[in-house]
């Protein structure tokens, strides 16, 4: 079947087969390999997107029902140039050590400061339990999106 | 020029981290590049009658279905375990596929290749496998019992090894012993769940017969040795890089059957065959940690004071003997005595083959099963004798000034102070007010409060040849560096070690710049290709910067060295006398007469002969190799704070302070950052994570959806705070920092539980402490709760 979909702004068109999974038309049709796959039941959140502006675990989005509409992926986050406020906050809070979780980290929070640009360190931890991590211990993640929220994301 | 060392720099991987522009092993492209996946036993063992893959193979994109018979002649050897020269070990033969006898669920059958993720996926569901199954080993003590069932039925028991040490005088420490505390202490499974799926890229070309490999693991170095040796390549054709690796824990420090079995498919199809996990052989198929009974005993005077320790440790490697299996309880045993004083010491260490998924390395390996026991035993102690927990690990703590110490164990404890850590930790939580509270929250009904120590000591920076050679290890466990001062001035450090997500470049970058006097910037680190690298033997042990920086010392000097000879010509002073700093090399004491670093670089690299001393190379580089004389002994005190709820079993950590004595840091954020992790990581085998297996050794819970890993909502924000005793180990200073964490925090926070419940008469939850069994600890303690809240069914999960 043919899908079309924006990503990152770019409107892109291929033949894929109908099971194909939105992150595989990331990785393997587009070789955006920014987004990753770290599970296969949605717990762990590395392969998080936004579709339509929302936070989705692509690892369980059918490339076809993104079909018409718009995906922003890690790799769309500092494309114009300067690193985005998240970005900077995961930089400088030490918010990533094996950076594998990461761009799943950067997307769901990205979703979380659109929503609430100044959250409680409580609704932070609330907003990303759907992404894990294994190395960090996520304070550090915390004190990134709480240093982003500062600079206003 | 300000330090570096003790700088919070941000770290230099980041930028590709945080731009989805790194790559990792599944990143990696290659055209024609073919999809692997594995046909496994859904038994545990099992003989394998007969394989069917004729309907795989009719399936469109397969390329090739191969089973151990169909690659023999590629199997030269069979995996390896680096204990083999070890004369108490049976090694039964653990091929990269299944040889006659799967024997864990998940056991590799066959490799099946095809030409897309799809089409692999199709084609391993239609490979028919016909099993015989039989009866399974599940349970230690039944494994070790006359007449069990066996593993490997070549093997005479389920015994993979025995390992036995007792010091003279314990059955006399015994004898007089005031009291003695004995317990069967438990550590269950646990699975490393990197959040990177191992994965693996093998792309032979079979003009020339070089093997290219890039694979998500922590030793590029031994992989390629042990590939060239499993395959029968020459050692030069085989290339292993370790690109962006997304975290390991231990569980990337293997050979596994599923890298060989890439390998040999590439070579047969002579095309480039791309393996990547699946998350739920994560469960099955990756090396799991800790599982293990010790049955301890310990004799105690009234007041405390421990004077004798008896072991007996069954620890479970599973199916098969891995790479370093049998080495984990034996690192555990290094450390039996703790930081405590006693020196009588019983231990008798079994190995022990199941049914089950091997066990191998988990961060902390072996050391937070011995801390476990020694801190459970602590405070096991003061509840039975009545004293303070904290009273008895005073009464027990080496002293500053009995340092060095030399333990039951043969461990030469060089520089630490433990009563130090203690102190600072009790100051930091106001122990006083904390047992008022309690106190006074036990008078109230509600939640229950308790407090829970773990004074700890570990041997890290592994590890002294000479500790590794006696103890039958089959390696050195040196480090390597490479440092070359190029042309302009930047300088390139080349390290064995191979970093996934410790941030070395960061690091070791600091550690060139503040002794060469140069901006960090000017500081590249190059790191797991084997092609390019001397030989390392990987990052894993809290060797890195122990081992790996004092060997990126070592080549600084030599360079430095050269750099004084020169500098010395073109100023005419003598070489001891030029120094390094602002990015120039100087007159000691007289720093107008001096020379850019950047000059003395072109001239060695590309100036005429005019500006160098007669006779000397061009070049600017050198090698070293460090291999320490002794382990570093990271130690500190961790506190948790516990709230449990009596009504639901449910604990929640109010406070978790770490304090810390890791010898020098050199980057405190980065060094905060592994003490955060770690910690959790303990926290988690304190509270959340088991993977249990039932009787037919089914394991049960195999998937994120049920093994608990913790989210942001489960665990607190880590406090860390750094005590400082140099390490003279290495001119750093440095003594570890990766696994302090899991090797102390895990007994801090059951501690904690057990406090908070301790005058209702629980002592004793067996890990994890979920709810339904904190919850059933104290209805059997005879009060609490009011009804059942749980059904039996619904042991598991996390407390959220």
């Amino acid at each position: 079947m043919k899908v079309r979909i924006t990503v990152n702004g770019t409107l892109t068109e291929r033949e894929i087969e109908p099971r194909t999974l939105l992150v595989h038309y990331l990785r393997d049709e587009l070789g955006l390999t920014g987004t990753h796959v770290g599970c296969d039941t949605s717990n762990c959140g590395a392969c998080t997107v936004l579709l339509d502006g929302d936070a989705v675990k692509s690892c369980t989005v059918l490339a076809a029902q993104a079909d018409g509409g718009a995906v922003a992926t890690v790799e769309g986050l500092a494309a114009s140039g300067p690193l985005a406020a998240l970005q900077e906050g995961f930089w400088e809070a030490h918010g990533l050590q094996c950076g594998f979780c990461t761009p799943g980290m950067l997307m769901a929070a990205t979703q979380l400061l659109r929503r609430n640009p100044d959250p409680t360190d409580a609704e932070i931890r609330r907003g990303l339990e759907g992404n894990l991590c294994r190395c960090t211990g996520y304070a550090n993640i915390v004190r990134a999106v709480r240093l982003a929220a500062r600079k206003g994301a | 020029m300000a330090a570096v060392i003790g700088q919070p720099l941000k770290r230099r991987e980041d930028p590709r981290l945080i731009t989805g522009s790194a790559t990792y092993t599944d990143d990696v492209r290659l055209p024609g590049m073919l999809q692997a996946a594995f046909v496994r036993s859904p038994h545990a063992p099992a003989r394998i009658r007969s394989v069917d893959a004729s309907a795989a193979r009719a399936l469109p994109g397969v390329v090739g279905i191969f089973t151990h018979e169909d690659l023999a002649d590629f199997w030269k050897a069979p995996l390896p375990c680096a204990w083999g020269a070890y004369p108490l070990l049976k090694n039964p033969a653990h091929w990269p596929l299944a040889k006659g006898v799967a024997r864990h669920v998940g056991d590799p059958v066959a490799i099946v290749v095809a030409d897309s993720r799809a089409a692999v996926h199709d084609a391993i569901q239609q490979v028919r496998v016909d099993y015989e199954p039989l009866p399974a080993v599940v349970d230690l003590d039944a494994a070790v019992a006359p007449g069990s069932p066996r593993v490997h039925e070549d093997l005479a028991d389920n015994i993979s090894f025995t390992f036995d040490h007792k010091t003279d005088g314990v059955d006399a420490a015994f004898a007089r012993a005031d009291h003695v505390v004995r317990r069967r202490l438990r550590q269950q499974r646990l699975v490393p769940n990197a959040i990177e799926p191992r994965a693996v890229v093998a792309d032979y070309r079979r003009a020339d017969g070089q093997l290219t490999v890039w694979a998500a693991t922590q030793i590029p170095h031994l992989l390629k040795i042990f590939s060239s040796g499993l395959l029968g390549l020459p050692e030069q054709r085989v290339r292993v890089i370790a690109p962006e690796v997304g975290g390991g824990f231990g569980s990337k420090l293997q050979v596994y059957p599923e890298d060989i079995a890439t390998m040999a498919a590439a070579i047969h199809l002579g095309r480039p065959v791309r393996w990547t996990m699946d998350r739920r052989e994560e469960f099955t198929s990756t090396h799991h940690g800790r599982e293990g009974v010790m049955d301890v005993e310990a004799a105690f005077t009234r007041g405390g004071e421990m004077t004798a320790m008896r072991v007996n440790w069954l620890s479970d490697m599973g199916a098969y003997n891995m790479l370093n299996g049998p080495f984990v309880p034996i690192l555990g045993f290094l450390v039996l005595p703790g930081p405590y004083r006693n020196r009588e010491l019983e231990a008798h260490i079994k190995g022990v083959f199941t049914n089950k998924t091997p066990t191998d390395a988990y961060r902390g390996a072996g050391r937070p099963e011995a801390t476990y026991l020694l801190e459970r035993l602590m405070d096991l102690a003061a509840a039975e004798l009545g004293l303070d927990p904290v009273d008895v690990r005073r009464r027990n703590l080496i002293r500053h000034d009995e340092i060095p110490f030399t333990t039951a164990t043969g461990m030469t404890y060089d520089a630490g102070d433990y009563h130090a850590t203690l102190d600072l930790a009790l100051k930091a939580i106001d122990y006083a007010g904390l047992r008022r509270e309690q106190a006074s929250r036990r008078q109230a009904g509600g939640k229950l409060l308790g407090v829970g120590f773990s004074t700890y000591v570990e041997a890290c920076g592994l590890a002294p040849s000479r500790a590794t050679s006696s103890s039958a290890y089959g390696a050195h466990l040196y480090e390597s560096a490479l440092v070359r001062v190029q042309q302009s001035g930047a300088v390139t450090v080349i390290t064995g070690s191979s970093p996934h997500g410790q941030g070395h470049e960061t690091t070791l970058s600091q550690i060139v710049a503040d002794r060469m006097g140069i901006p960090v910037d000017s500081v590249e680190v190059l790191h797991g290709d084997t092609q390019n690298t001397p030989i390392g033997l990987g990052t894993y042990g809290s060797r890195s910067l122990v081992v790996g920086g004092q060997a990126v010392v070592q080549a600084c000097t030599r360079v430095q060295d050269k750099m004084r000879l020169i500098a010395a010509h073109k100023l005419e002073c003598r070489p001891e006398d030029v120094a390094f700093g602002d990015g120039r090399l100087f007159v000691q004491g007289a720093p107008t007469r001096g020379v850019a670093f950047a000059e003395i670089a072109a001239t060695a690299n590309l100036g005429s002969h005019a500006g160098m001393p007669e006779g000397m190379e061009p070049g600017l580089e050198a090698t070293a190799y460090f291999s320490p004389e002794n382990f570093s002994f990271p130690a500190g005190t961790h506190v948790c704070v516990a709230e449990v709820d009596p009504e639901t079993g449910r604990v929640r950590i109010r406070r978790y302070l770490a304090v810390d004595d890791v010898g020098v840091v050199v980057n405190p954020l980065i060094a905060e950052g592994q003490v955060h992790g770690g910690v959790v990581q303990a926290i988690a085998q304190a509270l959340f994570e088991d993977l249990p297996y039932d009787a037919d050794g089914q394991p049960l819970g195999a998937s994120l959806m049920e093994y608990a890993v913790p989210t942001s909502m489960d665990v607190p924000d880590i406090e860390s705070a750094f005590f400082v005793t140099p390490s003279p180990s290495n001119a750093i200073g440095a003594k570890g920092i990766g696994e302090t964490g899991t090797i102390a925090g895990t007994p801090a926070v059951v501690n904690a539980v057990i406090d908070a419940l301790a005058h209702l008469g629980v002592r004793d939850i067996d890990m994890p402490l979920t709810p339904p069994r904190v919850w059933r600890a104290i209805r059997e303690a005879g009060t609490g709760g009011s009804s059942r809240p749980f059904a039996e069914s619904g042991e598991g999960g996390r407390s959220a």
